[in-house]
């Protein structure tokens, strides 16, 4: 087992987390929480899969996805922002309706041929670097690049632009945008909607590039909600988000790969002579989430600081304060 | 003062009758609450056939199908009762935790932690395997709860100590738990390298209505197993202590006001745990009885999804603990006839349908929506 | 409703005619007239609930109204937004803070606006406030996040909000309500230099002594009608307002009784404690109620009245110092400890923190008995007895409610008032905290809040009164407590006005001397 594969499949694996994690950031960041991330990234996988194997074109499946998912997405929006419900709840929902939507219409998808990819690229000169460029920049999808490029853009969208400002005042206390003329419901409907494209974008990713096929409910196997964990642990910050998509892709490539050799670090592989034990690895990527929000939750907690402030709470005008 | 909170676009401005909502002064009767949630469902039902029709099936003989292949004669009632049965039970873990608002989304994995615990009296084994019935089904009630409250005590500790999310730490919890299942049918108690331990003994079996065919011979061939009973112990009990127990009020508080709670001296913390366990409790119950009830073994895939459709099930039932078992009982046929139906998502997307009008209809709950012509307002 | 129409060469900016909005329940503005003229500030005087807020709201654009004309400038216009009423040159400052607490006052103050296109270059636009600012005599640091800034410098910044974005009409709801009074008096000094700078300025308040202080002209509102309109300030007296805000003669007092205080129920030693960021919001706070007095407690908002409140009642923690209460220290105690030794508590925050806003008022008059007998029998809850008990309170304290499964949310500001009181007074209270006891409440309520803390003096409970209104402290309490950055300043017995405004910006009385150096 190459450490520097596992490492590089792992930043492959990360990228859908990141794209995910990236979308709760944007919708959080409005004061929405939407947990039907999972349900969404499976419409978007789906229709990803679907569109690419009838056309042959896989960046029109993921264009597809994306605003599938986006369009999904105002379903949640509606029901939390205009009809003012429990956003958990009302997220929980969406999550079902899109799950069940994606197995509907992805009925028979498994056997629909093969899917055109997303290509592959190594970047010239970055790719020599040692570690780092094997990396990340040997023999990765042309979206893994989207991902690096995607981290900086949100931070500096988010904290560096007006619209930005104005994501951030809709989130923190919406009533005072509302006083200054900012559509707090339009604002929320939209960066719900940028939600929904990440988490469309993400779906595409998994079923056309990184682990390609639909597999139905175990496309996505969970990985939306790592990326509601991840949101909480990133502090709702890109640049941290990076770096939890990826330490958890690496995680999940480990978990795979590290059954494979019958000899690690110069030792028996107890996982190699014990297949069982493999189901113990399973659990990890999912007992790390849990591990991640307590870490997360207790830097909340010592910092003061962390959640939008409205985050959760329906916005009524003609209320006052939050 | 409220004033409604709805965005309103400038075309709307144009037409000659604006619609008006008005927060509701007075609570809605009981029977506009009962027609709403009716309506939501006949409403979803008829989203429904639209995504049947489009995905190329015909809706209406599908859900002709499944009202015969539930409901059509004794024989499916009971199976449909079979269904209905882990559905109520986990439909009271939810509405218990979700009275205190708390999400728990992990009845599946509470699910399966109550059917290997239920699984271990037989198969580690606890009991010998001719003790009696009623001590079997004793013990397997105590190892199942006693593991789904386990369950729900790894959630519960920590959003009662750090404060962690308990939707995200419940489902995480839903994938070990499978993964722990796995272990142990694969690894340690495989019949013969077959995915699944051995069959239980029969009088580790709960009694089912076809035990007793010789004295009632209508009851032949009927598989409703001796769980409804502890669903309904179990409904008066959550009733119980939602609606009369101090324990129950606290609850309810903490579920409404958290901050009022505390200003009265309510630890919510410590509710929080309890809460969780209790939920799990009950859901593990759920898993001991479909294993004990049904299944008869320990395997893989024993839920068709109870533990989320649950969730759905304590929604409709507007969180009360009675209501939760006629809801089920529709919820079961839907499981029950939805094995057939093609698509095989079908079922699944139903479930969510109906859950999103559900949930958009309790607008209506708290606001009137009424026709004005422009200029009469009044 | 037939009042005269002012030309246009009397230099009216604002004309509101025949305003009418409704809200379910309530008519909160009836054929309201309100004229505003350049250069002038224009006082609107009103008791709470007197539909001021919702007249102005009207005027800025966050409400539609039902019935009625608005022409600013000459022209008449249709407000669908804030957007709009700024547009238009209007700007409204608001008694609670429009402000993103996390973010700095200049990005506070860009927001919403068309400008920059897109990247925030705030640098640049700290100047441009820092210049705005010096204009008209406000110091703030364009740098500072929000949060960190006094409530004055706060109010500071939503002035410069509106002025950066070019309005020349201001509506301050209330904007002396959270200042200490030489706060007060800078604030008067910033209204009369942008008076002089050709701004014109409508004030709210239902303070008569600040009307008859700042305002050149006033409009009186009483129960959503106007009882005056545009009348000259130097042409009424302090009482004709009085008469014409209420309706009646006001009784100015509370009838007090002598009363010789018994024992000390509550010793708070040496007390610290930090505030929700972190801060520390005690720091050494000493202070003693007596049986059968009223001691209140005055002070700036957010010097530590929330955070005292908070400790003595066991919702806060503590850092060092004891809260002695008849003779126990239960500082750091679960909250039960506290209520089982008699101490009550009329939260601040009524809806958020006083209540459970769906469960049914018998669920809430119960809050702190559900597990004493008779309400309790066993585990069980006794429902007849609870509803026995709430019967009784709904009549002692006449709470209006249909019935009384109703959920409180749907009740009335005075009403849920009444129910919080009912609650805390029923079980005979050893200590009272009573924190802003008659905030929002309209004049009526606000008597019988006084009048039922009297009575609860008078039979012998000890209260600790923190409130932001002066006068109301001044009239209950036998004594005046000023509380200034975590610690008691001094006390005033005698309502010496002049000596607790000294105090609540930080002046001790004699030598002062620095107990946190």
């Amino acid at each position: 087992m190459d450490i520097l594969i596992v490492l590089q499949a792992g930043v492959a694996t990360g990228t859908i987390l990141l794209f995910a994690t990236l979308g709760g950031i944007f919708s959080e960041r409005s004061g929405v929480m939407n947990l039907g991330m999972e349900g969404m990234m499976l419409i978007g996988a789906m229709s990803a899969f679907s569109v690419a194997t009838s056309t042959g074109n896989p960046w029109l499946g993921l264009l597809v996805a994306m605003l599938a998912a986006g369009l999904i997405s105002q379903v949640h929006a509606f029901i939390s922002i205009t009809l003012q419900a429990d956003q958990v709840v009302s997220g929980l929902s969406l999550g079902f309706l899109a799950t069940g939507l994606a197995l509907v219409l992805g009925e028979g998808l498994s056997k629909a041929g093969t899917v055109p990819l997303i290509p592959s690229y190594t970047v010239p000169l970055l790719s020599q670097i040692p570690i780092i460029g094997p990396v990340f920049f040997t023999n990765q999808k042309l979206l893994v690049y989207l991902g690096y490029i995607m981290v900086p853009l949100a931070w500096y969208y988010i904290n560096r632009t007006r619209p930005g400002l104005h994501l951030r005042a809709v989130g923190e206390y919406p009533s005072a945008a509302d006083s200054l003329g900012i559509n707090v419901y339009r604002l929320r409907y939209f960066y719900v909607f940028v939600g929904g494209l990440f988490a469309g974008l993400a779906g595409a990713t998994i079923s056309l590039a990184i682990s390609p096929g639909w597999f139905s409910e175990l496309t996505t196997a969970g990985q939306g909600w790592i990326a509601i964990g991840l949101v909480i642990f990133a502090q709702w910050d890109p640049v941290r988000a990076a770096v939890g998509s990826y330490i958890f892709g690496a995680l999940r490539r480990l978990v795979l790969d590290i059954q494979g050799p019958n000899v690690i670090f110069g030792l028996a592989n107890p996982f190699y002579y014990n297949p069982y034990w493999g189901f113990f690895l399973e659990m990890l990527p999912y007992a790390f989430t849990i591990i991640v929000l307590v870490v997360g939750s207790r830097e909340a907690i010592r910092k003061r600081l962390g959640a939008p402030t409205a985050l959760g709470v329906p916005y009524i005008r003609g209320e006052r304060g939050l | 003062m409220a004033e409604s909170g709805l965005p309103r676009a400038n075309w709307l401005d144009r037409l000659p009758y604006r619609v008006m909502l008005e927060p509701r002064l007075k609570p809605p009767s009981r029977f506009f609450s009962l027609m709403l949630s009716f309506g939501s469902v006949v409403v979803a039902l008829l989203i429904g056939a639209i995504v049947l029709a489009i995905a190329g099936g015909d809706p209406w003989a599908t859900y002709a199908h499944i009202v015969k292949a539930s409901f059509g004669s004794v024989g499916v009632l009971s199976d449909t009762m079979v269904k209905a049965i882990p559905l109520m039970i986990v439909g009271l873990a939810c509405t218990l935790a979700f009275r205190m608002k708390l999400w728990n989304i992990g009845a599946e994995g509470q699910f399966y932690a109550g059917a290997f615990g239920a699984s271990a009296v037989v198969l580690a084994p606890m009991l010998p395997a001719d003790a009696p019935g009623w001590l079997f089904i004793i013990c397997m009630v105590a190892a199942g709860m006693l593991m789904g409250a386990a369950w729900g005590f790894v959630p519960g500790i920590l959003k009662a100590r750090f404060n962690v999310n308990e939707v995200i730490s419940t489902l995480m919890m839903n994938y070990i738990a499978i993964s722990w299942n796995n272990y142990w049918i694969y690894a340690v108690w495989t019949e013969g390298g077959f995915q699944m331990s051995k069959v239980f003994p029969k009088n580790a079996w709960l009694p089912r209505l076809a035990d007793y065919a010789v004295e009632i011979p209508f009851f032949r061939g009927l598989t409703t197993h001796f769980g409804l009973v502890l669903a309904v112990i179990a409904a008066v009990v959550v009733w119980l202590i939602l609606y009369r127990s101090q324990w129950g009020y606290e609850i309810r508080l903490v579920g409404d006001n958290p901050r009022a709670a505390e200003y009265a001296g309510i630890s919510i913390a410590r509710n929080t745990v309890l809460v969780m366990m209790l939920s799990g409790a009950l859901a593990g119950l759920a898993g001991m009885s479909e294993i004990t009830g049904v299944v008869h073994r320990l395997q893989g895939s024993i839920s068709p999804g109870y533990g989320f459709t649950g969730i759905i099930v304590a929604w409709l039932a507007k969180l009360n603990p009675y209501a939760v078992i006629p809801v089920s009982i529709l919820f079961g046929a839907l499981i029950l006839a939805g094995r057939e139906i093609q698509p095989s998502g079908i079922p699944k997307m139903m479930n969510g349908v109906i859950l999103v009008c559900l949930i958009a209809s309790d607008f209506l709950l708290r606001y009137r929506v009424r026709l004005v012509r422009r200029g009469e307002e009044a | 409703m037939a009042q005269p129409v002012p030309s246009s060469e009397t230099n009216t900016v604002v004309s509101m005619q025949g305003i009418v909005k409704r809200f379910p329940g309530v008519l909160a503005n009836d054929h309201v007239n309100f004229y505003l003229q350049k250069g002038e500030i224009h006082a609107l005087l009103g008791e709470n609930g007197a539909g001021k807020s919702t007249l102005m709201n009207i005027l800025a654009g966050l409400y539609k109204p039902d019935a009625g004309t608005i022409i600013v400038n000459g022209q008449p216009v249709n407000f669908s937004s804030p957007r709009d009423a700024i547009k238009a040159g209007i700007g409204m400052i608001h008694q609670h803070f429009m402000l993103v607490p996390s973010q700095t006052v200049t990005e506070n103050i860009l927001l919403g606006l068309d400008k920059p296109a897109f990247r925030l270059n705030l640098s640049h636009y700290d100047q441009e406030i820092t210049a705005l600012s010096e204009r008209f005599g406000m110091k703030v640091d364009p740098r500072a996040k929000v949060w960190q800034l006094s409530v004055g410098e706060q109010q500071r910044v939503e002035i410069l909000k509106m002025l950066y974005r070019g309005a020349n009409i201001l509506v301050m709801d209330e904007p002396t309500a959270v200042l200490a009074p030489s706060e007060v008096d800078d604030l008067f000094v910033t209204l009369r230099s942008m008076v002089a700078q050709g701004k014109s300025i409508i004030f709210i308040s239902h303070k008569l002594h600040e009307v008859m202080q700042i305002s050149d002209r006033v409009t009186v509102l009483q129960r959503g009608r106007s009882t005056a309109a545009g009348v000259a300030v130097s042409t009424v007296t302090k009482a004709d307002l009085a008469r014409l805000m209420v309706g009646r003669e006001v009784i100015f007092t509370v009838n007090k009784t002598a009363r010789q205080p018994g024992e000390v129920v509550l010793k708070v030693e040496d007390l610290w404690a930090e505030n929700d960021k972190g801060l520390p919001a005690l720091r050494g706070l000493n202070l003693t109620v007596r049986q059968g007095e009223i001691v209140g407690l005055a002070g700036v908002a957010g010097n530590g009245q929330r955070e005292l409140a908070d400790v003595i009642t066991g919702l806060r923690k503590c850092s060092k110092g004891q809260v002695v209460v008849s003779g126990e220290n239960i500082a750091n105690s679960p909250v039960k400890k506290g209520i089982r030794k008699g101490v009550s508590h009329i939260p601040e925050d009524r809806t958020h923190v006083g209540s459970a806003p769906s469960l049914s008022v018998t669920d809430n008059v119960i809050m702190k008995k559900y597990n004493q007998a008779p309400i309790s029998s066993g585990w069980m809850v006794n429902a007849i007895a609870a509803r026995k008990y709430a019967a009784d309170l709904k009549e002692r304290y006449e709470i209006i409610v249909p019935t009384l499964e109703t959920p409180v949310r749907l009740l009335s500001g005075g009403n849920l008032q009444r129910v919080i009181l009912a609650r805390e007074i029923s079980s005979n209270p050893a200590l009272m905290i009573a924190m802003q006891p008659t905030r929002g409440l309209d004049v009526g309520a606000i008597e019988g809040v006084h009048r039922l803390l009297m009575a609860q003096r008078d039979a012998g409970a000890a209260i600790l009164l923190i409130s932001e209104e002066l006068e109301e402290l001044i009239d209950l309490s036998d004594r005046v407590a000023v509380i200034y950055e975590g610690q008691i300043l001094g006390e005033v017995s005698d309502g010496d006005v002049a000596a607790i405004g000294m105090m609540m910006t930080g002046s001790a009385p004699g030598a002062k001397e620095d107990q946190h150096g």
